[in-house]
Order: C-alpha cells, then structure tokens, then sequence
C-alpha cells in the first residue's frame, strides 16, 4: 500500500508575543533582553499514514493537533522536517471560512466550491446535492449573513463534504447541527472512508473515533506520544475514565 | 485496494509531494473560474449597500478630473495648453488605477484574513483580483475618454496606438508587482497602508498629469534629476497615454512636448516592470509561507 501522508520529524516554532514595532525592538534592546518569546508546538514528529487508513488524532488542547493538520493541508509550511502528501485535500477544517456574509447561501455555495477546487462544471452538476444535503433550499436566496449559526455550519459542512479528495481532513467540526444532521454527517464520513480515501480526524469524542478510525495519534505538548490502536490511545489519554463527560457523543 | 508491489501501485498515483499549492501567478490562471468569483465577490461586496454603487467609479474621477481643471486650469492659469483637459484626463486615468491597485492590492491578503489561514488556495489570487477589480472600473473610464478625444477631432497614427498600448502593458504589469509585494509586506507589517498613501499621493505629483512635461524639461534641461523623472514608470505611462488620446488632438502634433524616444523607454519600461513582476513574485512566495501564522 503506498503512503498517503509522510512527516519526517517535523516542527513548527510560534513566537508568542512578537516586538514588531520599532520603538519595542529599541526597548528591548537597550534591556539586553530577547525581543521575541516562542514555543515549539510541534516537536520531531514523524509518522506515516497509509493510503485508506483513518487516523483520529488525539491529544488535549495546545498539543498541537490543529497545528498539525494545518502542516498536513499545507496551509502553514514546517520550520524544519518535511510533509509530504499524495493527491488532493479537503475536509472539514473551518468550513464556514470562505463564507462571505453579504453574499448568497447560492453564491457562497459557488464560491466555496471553487475555493476547494472544483469547476464551473463540477460545481453545476452537484450543486442539487449540496443544497439537498444541507436542507436549507428556501432560504438559499439570503444572504447567509442572516443565517443561523447552525444553517451556517450545515452549508459550510455541505459543500466541503461534496469536494473530491486523496486525503480527508475532520478538525473537531462534528460539534455542529442537531442529532439529524449530525447523524447524517457520519454516514457520510464512514462513506468517504469506505472509498478508501484517507482520513485524518482531530476530535475529543472518543465514541466518534472509535467508530470512525482504525488508529490513532496521541500528541502531547507538541510531541508524539503514542501512535497505535484507538482504544489504547483513549486508555493513554485517560479518556476512559468512569467520570467522562462525554462518552457517548454528549458534547454540547 | 489491491494488495500489489508498493512500486506498481504508486505508478498509477499522484506523486508524493509538500502540500500546498506553490505554483504562483501561474496557479492564479490556471484557477480563472475563482478567480473570477473572487473579483465578483469583491464587486458585489464594494458596491452592496452602496446607493450610487458602480456609479461612484464616474463620481470620484469626474470631481478630481473638474478639480484639476479649474484650480490648475483657471485659478493657476494652465487652461492655455492646448487640449489641457484631454492632457489631464489621459494620465489621471493611469495615475487613478495605479493608486486604486496599490490601496486594494495592498489590503487584499489581510483582508481575506480567513481564507488565507485556513484554506489552500494560491495566494497570488488576492492581488491579483484586485488587480481585475480596478480594470473593471477604468475600462469605462476609457471609453468615456476615447468618446471626449473622438469628439475634439482625434486622429491617431501608428505611434500613438503603440503609446497606448505600452502604457496599459505597463500600467498593469507595474500595478500586479506593487500589489503582489505589498500585500505580503502588509501581513508582516501593517505599516504598508500608511505607506500606499504616501506613495498615491507622490504619484499624482511626480507625474506629467496636472502640470506638463515641458515644464518639467524647462527646468531640468535634460540633467540628472530629469532622468530620474523619467525612471518612474507610472510617468513614463502617463506620457504615452498623453502620446495616444492628447497629442493627437492638437492642431499641430509637434507641439505636444514629450521627451526623447518615448515608445522606445516604454519598450525598455515594459521589460523592467515584467522583471518586477517577477520579482514580486519571488518576494511573495517567500514571505507567503509565513502568511497563515503572522495574520
């Protein structure tokens, strides 16, 4: 099987609060203090991911997971360490992103669609279902503007979940919609991955991982701790406590 | 999934590579159709809750334009050069889309603040389309112009249609290398907005639009400080402009003052800001891998 998705000890520094202006950089100078304060949210990591496996991605939050997958999608490039991909990505990162509030659900639809990628042509022939997975036919004339947060989402989510990929990338946006549309979203999701298409998935819902991964990433303040089956890593992170909050898909 | 050799199976695959889509202004073409989304976008956005809309595009040069006119023409005392409107609304059209570009192109990747964090798209899109959305607002300035000098008896010869098409060639080549540099600067430092102000309000004055260039070789002669003049190529774009639509419309052609082998600095010009374009280029995409962190 040829690998999908290759990191070979990858980093990534942010500085934390950058002296940019003139008279800061003077300042600190005359201190002898070091302008810039930074933080390794990434720390070497390396691991290969298999054409058609699911990976869920786990880790609390600042270990660095959102920072990962923003490597992986090539948004943000590594200080040192290489990415490597194979094929297109697309996935449910920051679906509403592209959104413009003035503009249409029909013309954000459009306009969406040509920011993930896709033509004229591709985007006429799934547009019915688009808007016939989101369920928000009659209002596809507003401005989405005036949409509520979770009409909003739903759109955002349709048109992403329609984009045809390699790779499949799920950042935590499950979060959204009423239990119907969130059933509906992993059905569609085991679809994509029963295509034998990758998938990287970044959720703290283990019951979701479980049923959606076949092996998991554990990151831990910017380093790889763990890497192997999901019920272990949920065991690792201590996510199976007695006292979980959220264990059966409860997040509010 | 077959189970086949690793070698086999890749063959048939796409290759393993960075993501991220570094291909450039090349990338910007090859996505035309969002491209074009983009500047509509941009367009319906500018223009939404606006009353005169589009019309704006007609108000704010027609008020410069009368502006120029009667203070320079009438109150100064310029209005005795002959075709002196036609002189200030040829190079004001170029001066006009020079600033828009660089005010637009400058704010265009901080303005898509969101997409640029969290989408992969070519970056080089954002100045580009506003690049597109300043092209939409002069072509009809264009036209008004071509109607004003046909009315005054305009007859262009060869030299003047290739002055007007070296004067475009360089306005949009100069415009998309300011744009694409200073839109990076612009997520490093934001001091770039107070910087494009300074440089539009240096372009309208460096330029033979509102005064001569005769004035300008009066007082220079043909010295150092001339030639540094002439190295500006929004002037050099205003003058060729001024050599299609205004000297054409003068009784006696000669008397139209421009300097020296004017289509051929515009040649040398066009080269000059095509290696600008390229070198923005090479400036962007270096401070572009740094976009998605500093924004």
């Amino acid at each position: 099987m040829a690998d999908a998705i290759v990191c070979e000890s990858v980093s990534k520094r942010f500085t934390l609060r950058e002296s940019r202006t003139l008279k800061r950089r003077l300042v600190a100078r005359a201190h002898g203090r070091e302008a810039n304060r930074s933080f390794l949210a990434l720390d070497t990591v390396t691991f290969t991911v298999e054409q058609g496996e699911s990976i869920g991605l786990m880790g609390l939050n600042g270990s660095g997971k959102s920072t990962l997958l923003k490597l992986i999608s090539g948004v943000m490039r590594p200080d040192s360490g290489d990415v490597l991909t194979r094929g297109a990505i697309a996935g449910l990162i920051e679906v509403t992103a592209g959104f413009h509030p003035q503009l249409s659900g029909r013309e954000n639809i459009y306009l969406n669609a040509a920011i993930l990628g896709m033509s004229e042509t591709e985007i006429n022939r799934k547009f019915d279902e688009i808007v016939d997975f989101s369920g928000i036919e009659k209002f596809l004339d507003a401005p989405v503007g005036n949409y509520s947060s979770g009409m909003y989402a739903r759109l955002g989510f349709s048109v992403a979940v329609s984009a045809e990929s390699d790779i499949f990338i799920i950042d935590e946006v499950l979060a959204v919609g009423d239990p119907p549309f969130k059933k509906k979203c992993i059905r569609r999701i085991k679809e994509i991955r029963d295509q034998g298409r990758t998938i990287v998935f970044v959720s703290h819902n283990t019951t979701q991982v479980q049923r959606i991964c076949n092996r998991a990433l554990v990151l831990e303040q910017g380093v790889l701790t763990f890497d192997g089956t999901v019920k272990d890593a949920i065991h690792k992170l201590r996510y199976d406590d007695e006292d979980d909050v959220d264990a059966e898909g409860g997040e509010l | 999934m077959s189970t086949v050799g690793t070698r086999a199976d890749e063959q048939s695959l796409p290759p393993l590579q960075p993501p991220g889509d570094s291909t450039g202004l090349f990338g910007v073409f090859r996505r035309r159709y969002l491209l074009k989304l983009l500047v509509q976008k941009e367009l319906r956005v500018r223009y939404q809750a606006s009353f005169l809309g589009l019309l704006w595009s007609y108000i704010k040069p027609l008020i410069r334009f009368l502006t120029y006119l009667i203070v320079i023409g009438y109150v100064i005392g310029l209005k005795d050069l002959e075709g002196y409107p036609y002189h200030i609304f040829s190079g004001m059209i170029i001066v006009t889309a020079f600033s828009e570009t660089l005010r637009a192109g400058t704010r265009s990747v901080t303005k898509n603040k969101s997409l640029v964090r969290k989408m992969n798209v070519p970056r080089e899109m954002f100045p580009m389309a506003s690049v597109l959305v300043t092209a939409y607002h002069v072509v009809p300035q264009f036209v008004v112009l071509l109607i004003a000098v046909w009315l005054a008896g305009w007859h262009p010869d060869g030299p003047a249609l290739v002055a007007g098409v070296l004067s475009v060639a360089i306005l949009v080549t100069f415009s998309l290398a300011v744009a694409l540099a200073f839109s990076a600067f612009n997520v490093y430092y934001r001091d770039s907005e107070n910087f494009t102000e300074t440089i539009a309000h240096l372009v309208t004055w460096s330029t033979p639009m509102i005064y001569t260039f005769e004035m300008i070789a009066d007082r220079t002669n043909g010295n150092w400080i001339e030639q540094v003049y002439l190295l500006n190529p929004v002037a050099i774009a205003v003058m060729l402009s001024q050599r299609c639509f205004w000297v054409p419309t003068l009784e006696d052609p000669a008397t139209g003052v421009q300097p020296d082998n004017l289509q051929l600095r515009g040649v040398l010009m066009l080269v000059a800001c095509l290696a600008f374009v390229w070198l923005a280029q090479r400036i962007f995409s270096r401070l572009e891998s740094g976009f998605a962190e500093h924004l």
